[in-house]
């Protein structure tokens, strides 16, 4: 391997790295504020994908007809814990935030659609369609559960995963699609061109990155989520809810993966099934991170994308073997870290 | 003066257990009361029933309002507010942002700063330590701190369960100064205390809790001189 064949393979990983980033982030912050590690996470970054090569297409997208499904779940088992608690008080806000709301995203989108919208106005539509679904799931699924251990957690999430390939094979059928790339500009250096598809990959993990740290450090909200993080007890007596901070999180995660799928889109053909792999290379990039640390996790995630730029270059099908293989000195070198710390804390 | 919290027959199971057994007591307000006890006796158990983290049988009233089936955080912007045993601090955040989070129910945002300058005013040492990561603060400062986020709350009742556990002699007679400083505040408060002797000079009323019941109670001042209660809990022969 010659030097710029590394140099070239090194920017193809940062730039595969740093989608997994977007979702790895997503997937700690769901993990830490609600205990749950949401598998599904890397099928939302397909959806978007999906979604956005759908109104390419001038088709309206599956993803309307699901959140609609889900909306209306999401807001009967809503209807029927507040009827069972006695908080009817509570029923309007439950309808306007679990029917009135994603309806309405869908509603804005269909319109939007006939009038032949520009290439970012249908990108705002697709984050719009695919940001609801993960916060409905969270209402139908994991919240009646919310208590369960992390492992009843996982395996549902697991299940969550499968159900949502299968809904995807329904709402967009069996065909790839890769869309057209955000931009074509591209330039040279030190000899190695840099497409700025790739440039912008990276822009836009550093910013979301960026603005996830200014939320977290300088918004109630924010400090509230990183409370519920740290001490779900804590928080509770501080009046923050486990639910609304858990909503919050998987609104912000499901951006994030939003925006990994509309940006590995134009790189990579996108299937149905696609996430899976997107998801699980980003909770491996996590677990670099103990599934509690952000630049961690982003670390992780980046160092997975380049382990596996020069893993397909060395033999393409093995690739996600020797991706895989990189989990089994990672957990064995965290377990061991943790058990460290633990014996720092006591006290 | 106005009746804070009215707990009637309360019973806290674990399992099939009854931790807490018909247990009435009640909190007038700008009143200290202590609950005093051996270890094991429910007190904390019943502190976690009043604020919510446990399910409870009974009644339940706090300002008038039947609390009993409302969660947690309802009660919490009730301004009913909880220091527990554990403190539950933000370990990992700094000691500005724990308090700041303490003032996280206000609806009203306008009096946080003063209350911040307030709480600063009355513990110094936070001040000092304020970008500080809580899980680095010493034992007197964790207290202090969870005392100040509560403060922060604005609470109209704050339960305090344990507070001087495991901090130096001086440090808890400066948490129980703090104490009886609060009442001129005007905050009521619900105190569960293994320093018996502490807690009774501390506070107006005081009810005695043994295996999960009440087995005595009356004004502090009538407490501390109990022969029953000097043997038991005073350290007197």
């Amino acid at each position: 391997m010659t030097s710029d064949i590394a140099a070239i393979l090194a920017i193809d990983g940062i730039a595969t790295g740093a989608v997994y980033a977007l979702v790895a982030i997503g997937t700690v912050l769901i993990f830490t504020v609600t205990r749950v590690i949401f598998i599904p996470f890397g099928d939302i970054a397909a959806f978007t994908a999906l979604t956005l090569a759908a109104l390419d297409a001038k088709r309206f997208p599956g993803t309307g007809a699901l959140v609609v499904v889900l909306a209306c779940l999401a807001t009967l088992i809503e209807i029927i814990s507040l009827i069972r608690s006695g908080d009817i008080r509570l029923l309007p806000r439950a309808l306007l935030f679990y029917l009135a709301i994603p309806l309405a995203v869908v509603g804005i989108a269909w319109l939007t659609m006939r009038m032949d919208p520009p290439l970012a106005v249908r990108l705002v539509l697709a984050l719009m369609l695919i940001t609801p679904i993960a916060p409905l799931l969270d209402r139908i699924v994991f919240r009646p559960i919310a208590d369960g251990t992390v492992l009843l957690l996982l395996t549902v999430s697991v299940a969550l995963h499968f159900a949502l390939v299968g809904l995807g094979l329904l709402f967009f059928g069996p065909e790839g699609v890769r869309t057209e790339p955000l931009t074509s500009f591209s330039t040279e250096f030190a000899g190695v061109l840099i497409s700025g598809q790739t440039m912008l990959i990276v822009i836009a993990a550093l910013a979301f990155s960026g603005l996830l740290y200014l939320f977290f450090d300088f918004t109630l909200v924010g400090k509230s989520l990183r409370a519920t993080a740290v001490n779900r007890t804590g928080s509770r007596l501080m009046g923050i809810r486990p639910a609304r901070a858990g909503t919050i999180a998987y609104l912000l995660g499901s951006l994030m993966a939003g925006v990994s799928g509309i940006l590995i889109a134009p790189v990579n053909t996108v299937f149905y099934d696609s996430g899976f792999l997107i998801g699980l290379k980003a909770f491996v990039g996590a677990i670099v991170g103990g599934m509690t640390s952000y630049p961690g996790a982003a670390i992780g995630a980046v160092g997975v994308g380049i382990l596996e730029s020069f893993a397909s270059f060395q033999s393409s099908a093995l690739k996600d073997v020797i991706v895989f293989s990189l989990l089994i000195p990672i957990l064995i070198w965290r377990s061991l870290a943790s058990l460290h710390s633990e014996e720092e804390i006591e006290e | 003066m106005s009746q804070m919290l009215s707990m009637t027959d309360v019973t806290v199971c674990y399992d099939n257990v009854e931790a807490v057994r018909n247990v009435s007591l009640s909190v007038d307000e700008g009143q200290i009361v202590t609950v005093i006890g051996p270890n094991g006796a429910g007190k904390t158990t019943l502190l976690m029933a009043a604020i919510g983290l446990l399910a409870s049988r009974g009644s339940m009233v706090f300002r008038g309002n039947d609390i009993r089936k409302m969660s947690v955080e309802d009660r919490v912007e009730r301004r009913l507010c909880l220091v527990p045993e554990k403190r539950e601090l933000f370990s990992d955040m700094s000691v500005a942002d724990n308090l700041l989070l303490g003032s996280y129910s206000l609806r009203d945002r306008s009096g946080v700063q003063r209350t911040l300058d307030e709480v600063y005013d009355r513990f110094p040492r936070l001040r000092e330590r304020q970008r500080q990561a809580a899980g680095t603060l010493s034992g007197g400062e964790r207290q202090m701190l969870a005392l100040g986020r509560a403060l922060m709350a604005k609470p109209a009742l704050l339960m305090l369960d344990e507070p001087s556990l495991g901090l130096a002699p001086l440090i808890v007679r400066e948490i129980f100064r703090t104490i009886a400083s609060l009442r001129d505040l005007g905050v009521s408060i619900l105190l569960v205390e293994q320093n018996a002797r502490a807690a009774l000079e501390t506070a107006d009323y005081g009810y005695v809790l043994e295996t999960g019941e009440v087995v005595q109670s009356g004004p502090a001042k009538d407490l501390i001189h109990d022969p029953r209660l000097i043997t038991a809990y005073l350290g007197g022969h």
